[in-house]
């Protein structure tokens, strides 16, 4: 069953097209890897399906309800959660008042909302932390917390931006153990944006490549690893970079 | 025993008038009392949910002269302008956000600072309404003694300090915090941050206007350039609360005192006149350079400064 549906999303900046025409399903219960060079339009993506831009064309519908007309907060209210690719903890907060402030969407109470806070923090593996003001945490824990506060809202469907950029290789394996145990214990669906192109191979079911805005192709993982039009887009880069 | 702190300055001064201090002091009390209750006030907004105001005048002001005008057109108590303030603050603050609200940051500060000085000119043209310049004025003052306003206006500052205890711990007060910090990931945390903005203003503005309506009462005369000055109100009521200290439950009330206090010592002094306004300028550009957080924030800091300073004199 598709939960999600990307249909003919454009998104355009002044002249700048981020988004042309992107199409694809988000499947139940999938881990689907979002890829593509810096500036194809990644992350515009993920801020139009969670409602901070509307598209300037298309439609995005949640279990066959148009969302692409509503406020981010309606959106996580709907069960589409997510992670900032620039982490944007709430700095003055220690990391537990972080994910209490999110728990409370669906808690009643606060003692409810601590209750969820602290179980999802175990769950990231920050339970030792939840004390600390989240300004001080290193990068890899505020990753952490990124993912720890999405979950605090009992999403459906949570989007990670980058969750393992800037992480050691430690880091990232713990990463990818927490990212697969958010679907197999959890039962949540992801949308994952990643660069680290061993990460993303091993993690999703079915990636969608972007370049320049467009969807260059789809598919499995293997596929897209062969795949001459994806290599060729990752190696334009390379060029020019 | 900080726990316990409130409580015990709360019972010292339910026992205040029973020291006899002069008019004069208890006037002081007074005003530091109600300083408390704006500076209280302005932090839930300005404070906790991070949307600077400099037009709690307007707030402040409206308070005032709601109290003012049921007097004059009504013939009923001012004080009857307690409970009515309620409302009508309610309602402007409800308008106030919905105009002011979708700016952020320096442009909602800007914002509010017009409004403050729009609320002065409307009152001093409304003069059908308001007698304009003439001001307002009760003719039988309800009590000569002090007694009974200090005990009214302490009890406004402790039903307020409770409220923002209450909800500063509740699911709002996380909320506002979560949007001072940081608006888009609080939004995306399915935070609806218009609407708690708006909660925070409303509340934010009905104390300031409850301090208004009280100082009606208490004054017994308001002009437009009383309650709605821009510097002797608005600019006042965010020292009171940088000077003790943004988002602390104690700070406005530390900064309260202070700001009274500096006002009645600087008033004393021969020749300064209006050079108030300098020496508070100086004072506010001090504390943003080495207090940042206030005195409430940064006693640890200046703690430090004084120890430091013993061991190199001794
Ligand atoms: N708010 C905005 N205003 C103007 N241009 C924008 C805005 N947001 C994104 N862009 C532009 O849209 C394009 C796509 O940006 P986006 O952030 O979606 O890329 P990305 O795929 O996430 O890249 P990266 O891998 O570097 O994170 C870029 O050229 C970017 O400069
Ligand atoms: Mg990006």
């Amino acid at each position: 069953m598709n939960l999600i549906e990307v249909k003919n999303v454009s998104k355009r900046f002044g002249g700048l097209a981020a988004l042309s025409e992107v199409t694809f399903e988000l499947k139940q219960k999938e881990i689907l890897g979002l890829i593509g060079p810096n500036g194809a339009g990644k992350t515009t993506m993920f801020n139009v399906i969670n409602g901070f831009y509307p598209p300037s064309s298309g439609e995005v519908h949640l279990r066959g309800r148009k969302i692409s007309n509503r406020k981010p907060h309606q959106v996580c209210k709907l069960g589409v959660a997510r992670t900032f690719q620039v982490v944007r903890p709430l700095q003055r907060m220690s990391v537990l008042d972080n994910v209490i402030a999110s728990a409370f969407m669906r808690a009643a109470t606060k003692a409810q909302a601590e209750e969820v806070a602290l179980e999802v923090l175990k769950f990231s593996n920050l339970h030792d932390d939840r004390e600390t003001i989240s300004k001080g945490l290193p990068l890899g824990k505020r990753k952490r917390l990124e993912i720890a506060r999405a979950l605090a809202t009992l999403p459906e469907i949570i989007l990670l931006d980058e969750s393992f950029a800037g992480l050691n290789p430690t880091e990232i394996n713990e990463q990818i153990e927490i990212v697969n145990k958010i679907r197999s214990e959890r039962g949540i669906t992801i949308l994952i944006i990643e660069h680290h192109m061993k990460v993303i191979m091993s993690i999703s079911d079915r990636i969608v490549v972007l370049n320049y805005g467009r969807k260059i192709a789809e598919g499995i993982p293997s596929e897209i690893g062969r795949s001459p039009t994806v290599i060729e887009a990752y190696l334009g880069e390379e060029h020019r970079a | 025993m900080k726990k316990y702190l409130p409580l015990i300055i709360f019972t010292v001064l339910l026992a205040v008038p029973f020291i006899g201090f002069s008019t004069y002091i208890m006037h002081i009390l007074i005003l530091v009392l109600m300083w408390s209750v704006i500076g209280m006030a302005w932090n839930i907004l300005g404070g906790y949910t991070g949307q600077v105001s400099f037009g709690h005048a307007a707030f402040f002001g409206v308070g005032a002269y709601t109290a003012g005008i049921l007097y004059q057109h009504l013939g009923i108590s001012a004080w009857w302008g307690l409970p009515a303030s309620i409302v009508v603050l309610t309602a402007l603050s409800l308008v106030i956000g919905y105009i002011c609200l979708r700016l952020r940051g320096a442009y909602f500060a800007l914002a509010t600072l017009a409004l403050g000085e729009i609320c002065r000119v409307t009152a001093e043209n409304l003069v059908d309404f308001t007698r304009g310049n003439l001001g307002i004025l009760i003719k039988e003052r309800t009590w000569v003694d002090k007694t009974w306003y200090f005990y009214i206006i302490l009890f406004i500052a402790a039903v307020t300090y409770s409220i923002i205890k209450i909800v500063m711990e509740s699911k709002l007060g996380y909320y506002f915090v979560a949007i001072r910090e940081d608006q888009d990931a609080a939004e995306s945390l399915g935070i609806d941050t218009t609407f708690y903005k708006t909660i925070s203003l409303c509340l934010s503005g009905i104390l300031t206007g409850t301090a208004g309506a009280f100082y009606m009462n208490y004054m017994g005369y308001i002009d437009p350039g009383v309650v709605f000055p821009l510097y002797d109100i608005s600019i006042v009521t965010v020292m009171v609360v940088m000077v003790g200290g943004a988002a602390t439950y104690g700070g406005p009330v530390i900064g309260a005192v202070i700001m009274v206090f500096l006002a009645e010592v600087i008033r004393s002094l021969p020749h300064i006149g209006a050079a108030h306004q300098t020496i508070f300028g100086i004072i506010l550009i001090f504390i943003i350079m080495f207090l940042p957080n206030g005195i409430a924030g940064d006693y640890l800091k200046l703690f430090k400064i004084f120890r430091k300073h013993n061991r190199a004199s001794s």
